[in-house]
């Protein structure tokens, strides 16, 4: 399933001639287009990544590694499965074009085990890549040297957290690690590593095909081009489609005709749940980021329900390492709980939404600093319909 | 020397490094705002030590100071100007100017939340707990004024207790998940029996596959239980049995004691680390009701006669005799720990040990044999029970093998810990107490025994009598401290000329005695693959310690432990040694006295090899 | 386990290690095989694994547990993976499950007898927009009805 509607930058012209055109430039130059065209991370984090690859261009070391970032599993987030689908090339490019600009000679791509399927199809494809000398050695003719290899997941939402990702590639268990030292620095095996979702890999492509220029134009400030999302829930089309940066939730709706929504939860199950009153807020770093996931709830839902199954997804995929995730997911889940069977107390509500806030704050990782939530949105944006009523 | 192998450390978990150009680089000082207060710091220094170093005190709970950094329990964050979220202070690194805040409103806030979620998870009550008084949770709780439980309280077990080995017992339900033991068992000793499993909600520290810890390869060194916060982790305590035994008048119950709860105890008491409390423990044993009380160290001293006499032996059959059967270097073994160790990994190594006994097993067979007999005692009556710094040797106690005298050697294993609960029970307050000396038959030991607490101080003794032996002349160390031996290094080598010697050693003139000491078996570890490597081909004697520090470090001791009082214990013994007059195993009177009265044909003789030797299994890292 | 098994497995693991490495980083990868070939990775495989990678049993325990797809029980040749997430939990997916439960008489986390189906749930496939979802094996249905889901069971059995 391609990208519902007519893109923006995926589908202008050719971007075969990216990774040409950049192994004529200097690394730093590439770089340099990068911050100056203001691409800011499409996993979800929003860091800048002109900055981070700047930081890895400059940390000394004789190893340097790229990790793409394939482990998609923010509920309702299915772009980058899309995007490698259907827009491999490009995809595969920004790697390249990512290595190159870092100097770096070894690229992984880690792929949710969900995602299986794609394996062998990309397998081919970096096969094909390198019989048409566009990876290995000498690529181009421009005497550098680069190689993908493809990694599994198995079934861990949080190795899609770029520390938690690496610990999983060094084998061990997938439990976030301290920062810092952040990946850049001392990342795989110890050494420098960019970590960056499949998507900020494809657009990095269209900028240098485009140029920072032409990216700049498309979007809002400071939140430059444009973003894919993948919209599910309550609506006649659903899909992934590709916007401008700073679109309102009203217009998107319009766009995949949801008429009856009460309820969007912008971000996947860590992201914000936003009421009917709000839904002229847009899309951006700004305001309401997110990785790619649009979630619609019509008229008909109960929103307590929808909470539940979030809170019960983070219960299972913590880590289960640091206290104020592990177990605070839990208090929250038995929260939904209670609330259900008319058993919380006010008071008790409000000490739950205090312990949310303290686990955003204290957790040691964006998992737990965001699983509060969808806990916190729904309960204050809601909490007629889900607590006062009920 | 021993190359470091490359540390299994996560990347993470390691000390930063902070590359040159970095604002100076390492050694530079950075000025950073605690509390609004300026403060200069070496760059590269934890929020958490910086704070230390400037009494400024922060709450912690998974870190600790001989092991590599967690930052998981998150009590200790603090809020650092201009981040959006806190910082682990233990873990986070200063490098450049920070604004840290270490007790605002969010910090707090955050602090009392972790500690209420911790508590909802905790089972049990206070007052049923041995740890109730010494227990870091606790203390927390205590510190940040919990009066309830805020989150609500688990009131039914999700674990069961493992109560199959005779050293550690496990509770899950009191775990907090800080995975001291974890970093314990896999990084500090290198044996990997304990780690994080399953995930999520339901993450538990296992053994593999959950089998009990008697099934898997634990090799009962017991440092996880003095790094365990709270009560998850305990030794096996048999004081119960005990009192039953002292109290059946029939029974003849005698105590030995080892030179290292000596040096702990009075910490049990409250007293600061590196108190020797020998004299105040012999009288409150005797209050309490033992019968007899006798010095390990007397064993100690006989462990070097034999031990000392089959390094010789084994010499000079190699040398002599050109028997290239003959294994050398020669390990140590009194260390329980350590031969559970090199049993399970490196089973085709068991002929480099030590055919000796442990101290605490050769005075097992001792009492049952030759004591009993010389007072006329049914062995079957004495109960025999030994205190020691370990946990381990309560599982050696309980080897098969350990029945030389006819009986079970040694009926119990106590540690440090549970002595000082008994003399508390008994009501007694140990510094208080006048001092006494040991009973006959075994008297007063060396302080050669007496060093055996303290890594190194196997080697030292032996080398003090070795040495004499050969050339009939002393040590030629200031004092007889052999320093080589000394210190806190994790591998040390050494040697000792021997000149001069006697005309039976002729065949040693001028050899280099070359001798190795490590302690905590990740060490031992290294020392091992070096020998398998086949790199120790001119090393002579090795002395491998299981618990980092020695004994004085040992699994049975007062908890906390840290090198700092590691060290000051050690400091105890060795100042104890150097006051002493008999300092050297081979002068003992009542040494010379077995060895005229029972032991008659010498040390590695027939009657010592039935009694004060034995044998080794191969067991191999296989969990069946 | 019979004794040839057992060191048939060996020397499976010992080629993988060859093909992967013989360090940690290898774990996954090898876990990962062995999971795929056999449908589970045995107590004897994950002691063998660790041999050959110089870690700890426990190590390699402690990575298999924390992984959805690796499993430590014998598996059905087939495994159903139903999406429990959100989207698919609102376009339906109680109604499959218990479609599923019925069909092959057996509930979520367990085995059919003869060896042949294992049913499971997981969380969010990245299928959202074509929910009800679920995996068998590695091959994907979207947008299923009880009846359509049936028809799939079928075609397996
Ligand atoms: C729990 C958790 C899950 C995440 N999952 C993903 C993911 O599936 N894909 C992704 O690209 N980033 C994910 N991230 C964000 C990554 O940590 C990281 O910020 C991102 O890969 C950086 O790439 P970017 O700068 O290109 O966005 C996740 C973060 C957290 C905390
Ligand atoms: S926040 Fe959750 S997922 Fe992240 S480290 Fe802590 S327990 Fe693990």
């Amino acid at each position: 399933m391609p990208i519902m509607n007519d893109t923006i930058q995926f589908n202008v012209g050719e971007h075969r001639l990216a990774l040409e055109k950049a192994l004529k430039l200097a690394p730093q130059d590439i770089v340099m287009e990068i911050r100056e065209a203001g691409l800011k991370g499409r996993g979800g984090a929003g860091f800048p990544t002109g900055t981070k690859w700047l930081m890895a261009l400059s940390a000394i070391a004789d190893k340097k590694f790229v990790i793409c970032n394939a482990d998609e599993g923010e509920p309702g987030t299915f772009k980058d499965r899309v995007l490698l689908d259907e827009y491999t090339n490009l995809v595969i490019d920004g790697i390249t074009i990512g290595g190159y600009a870092i100097q770096a000679a070894e690229a992984i791509i880690y792929l949710r085990a969900e995602y299986k399927y794609l394996h062998h199809k990309l397998e081919r494809f970096l096969e094909e890549k390198r019989e048409n000398n566009q990876l290995g050695n000498n690529i181009l003719n421009s005497g550098f040297n680069f190689d993908i290899k493809i990694r599994l997941g198995s079934g861990a939402y949080v190795c899609g957290e770029e520390t938690a990702l690496i610990e999983s590639l060094e084998g061990h268990r997938g439990e976030a690690r301290n920062r810092p030292p952040f990946p850049v620095n001392t990342g795989f095996m110890g050494y420098p590593t960019i970590v960056n979702n499949v998507e900020t890999f494809a657009s990095a492509a269209i900028i240098i095909s485009k140029g920072a220029e032409w990216f700049r134009e498309i979007g809002i400030s400071k939140s430059y081009g444009t973003k894919l999302v993948s919209i599910s829930g309550d609506c006649k089309k659903p899909g992934v489609y590709e916007v401008p940066f700073g679109i309102s939730i009203n217009d998107l709706l319009k766009m995949v005709q949801a008429d009856e929504a009460k309820a969007v939860q912008v971000g996947g199950a860590s992201g914000q749940c936003i009421p009917e009153s709000q839904f002229d807020r847009k899309i951006s770093f700004e305001d309401l980021s997110t990785g790619g996931s649009v979630m619609i709830f019509n008229k008909s839902r109960d929103m307590l329900h929808i909470l539940r199954n979030f809170m019960e997804f983070f219960v299972e995929e913590s880590c289960g390492q640091c206290s104020p995730c592990r177990i605070g997911n839990k208090k929250l889940l038995e929260g939904v709980e209670l609330i259900e069977q008319g058993k919380c107390s006010y008071t008790y509500l409000n000490e739950l939404i205090e312990l949310g806030k303290s686990m955003q704050l204290a957790s040691k990782c964006g998992l737990g600093q965001s699983s509060p939530n969808p806990f916190i949105s729904i309960l204050t944006n809601f909490e007629n319909e889900v607590f006062s009523t009920r | 020397m021993i190359k470091d192998k490359l540390s299994r450390t996560p990347v993470s978990q390691q000390p930063l490094v902070v590359h040159k150009e970095e604002q100076g680089g390492i050694g530079s000082l950075v000025e950073v705002e605690i509390n609004n207060r300026k403060i200069q710091v070496q760059m590269g220094t934890t929020i958490l030590e910086a704070c230390k170093e400037n009494n400024i005190h922060i709450p912690t709970l998974c870190y600790h100071e001989d092991l590599c950094l967690a930052g998981l329990c998150r009590i200790c964050v603090v809020e650092i100007e201009g981040m959006r979220t806190l910082q682990a202070s233990c873990t986070y690194p200063i490098t450049n100017k920070l604004k840290i805040q270490t007790s605002s409103e969010k910090v707090r806030k955050a602090r009392r939340h972790i500690l209420d979620l911790l508590l909802s998870e905790h089972y049990g009550e206070c007052y049923v707990c041995h740890r109730n008084g010494n227990c870091e949770l606790q203390s927390l709780a205590k510190e940040y004024g919990v009066d309830g439980f805020k989150f609500g309280h688990i009131t039914e077990r999700r674990h069961s207790v493992d109560r199959s080995s005779y050293s550690v017992i496990r509770d899950m339900d009191k775990c907090v998940l800080c995975k001291r033991c974890v970093r314990t068992c896999i990084d500090l000793q290198e044996v990997g029996v304990l780690e994080a499993t399953h995930r999520g909600y339901d993450t538990t520290i296992s053994t593999f596959y959950d089998k009990p810890l008697a099934d898997v390869i634990c090799i009962n060194c017991g440092q996880c239980i003095n790094r365990c916060p709270t009560a998850a982790l305990k030794a096996n305590d048999p004081s119960d049995e005990i009192w039953v035994a002292i109290d059946d008048p029939k029974k003849h119950v005698v105590i030995q004691t080892a030179p290292s709860p000596r040096a702990s105890i009075g910490e049990e008491f409250g007293l600061p680390a590196g108190h020797s409390m020998t004299k105040q423990l012999n009288t409150a044993l005797r209050w309490i009701g033992f019968d007899k009380v006798f010095d390990t160290n007397f064993t100690a001293d006989l462990t070097i006669m034999e031990e000392g006499t089959e390094l010789l032996n084994r010499l000079k059959k190699k040398i002599v005799e050109g028997d290239n059967s003959i294994k050398l270097p020669q390990f140590t073994s009194c260390s329980p720990g350590w031969v559970k160790y090199i049993e399970h990994f490196y089973p085709d190594y068991l002929d480099y040990l030590s055919s000796c006994k442990s101290p605490q097993q050769m005075f097992g067979a001792l009492i049952k044999t030759f004591y009993a007999q010389e007072n006329n005692i049914a062995p079957e009556d004495i109960v025999t029970v030994a205190l020691m710094p370990c946990s381990a040797k309560k599982f050696e106690c309980n080897r098969p093998e350990m029945h030389s005298s006819g009986f079970k050697d040694v009926d119990y294993g106590l540690t440090t810990r549970e002595m000082a609960q008994m003399i508390k029970e008994a009501g007694i307050y140990l510094p208080d107490l006048d001092g006494s000396g040991f009973d006959d038959p075994f008297g007063d030991a060396s302080g050669a025994g007496l060093i055996f607490g303290a890594t190194g101080g196997v080697m030292e003794a032996a080398l003090r009598t070795v040495y004499e032996i050969v050339t009939g002349r002393e040590v030629p160390f200031e004092n007889l401290e052999i320093t080589p031996c000394r210190g806190f290094e994790g591998v040390r080598q050494a040697s000792v000329k021997l000149e001069g010697t006697l005309p039976e050693w002729n065949f040693l003139e001028g050899v280099d005695l070359n001798f190795m000491i490590a302690h905590g078996t990740a060490n031992a570890k290294k020392v091992m693959e070096a020998l398998v490597r086949g790199e120790l081909e001119n090393i002579h004697f090795i002395e491998i310690m299981a618990c980092p520090g020695g004994c004085i470090g040992g699994g049975g001791q007062p908890i906390p432990t840290s090198p700092e009082i590691r060290k000051k214990r050690a400091e105890a013994i060795y100042n104890e040694d150097r006051g002493l007059e008999l300092r050297k195993s081979h002068n003992n009177p009542h040494i010379k006295y077995i060895y005229e009265k029972f032991l008659i044909d010498g040390p590695c003789g027939h009657i010592s090899h039935k009694l004060l030797h034995t044998h080794y299994v191969k067991r191999g890292k296989f969990i069946a | 386990m019979l004794v040839s098994e057992k060191h048939g497995l060996t020397l499976e693991i010992e080629k993988l290690a060859e093909k992967y490495g013989r360090t940690r980083e290898a774990l996954l990868p090898i876990l990962q095989e062995i999971q795929m070939k056999h449908g589970y990775i045995s107590e004897f495989a994950q002691q063998e694994i660790a041999n050959f990678l110089d870690i700890h049993p426990v190590e390699v325990y402690g990575v298999v547990t924390f992984y959805a797809f690796l499993s430590r029980k014998p598996q059905g040749r087939y495994i159903v993976k139903l999406c429990q997430t959100i989207a698919c939990d609102l376009a339906g997916k109680e109604a499959i499950a218990r479609a599923i439960e019925r069909e092959l008489n057996i509930k979520f986390g367990e085995t059919t007898p003869d060896m042949k189906f294992t049913l499971e749930y997981i969380n969010c496939m990245g299928m959202c927009d074509q929910g009800p979802a679920l995996l068998i094996n590695d091959d994907v249905y979207t947008h299923l009805t009880p009846h359509k889901t049936i028809e799939i069971i079928k075609s397996y059995k």
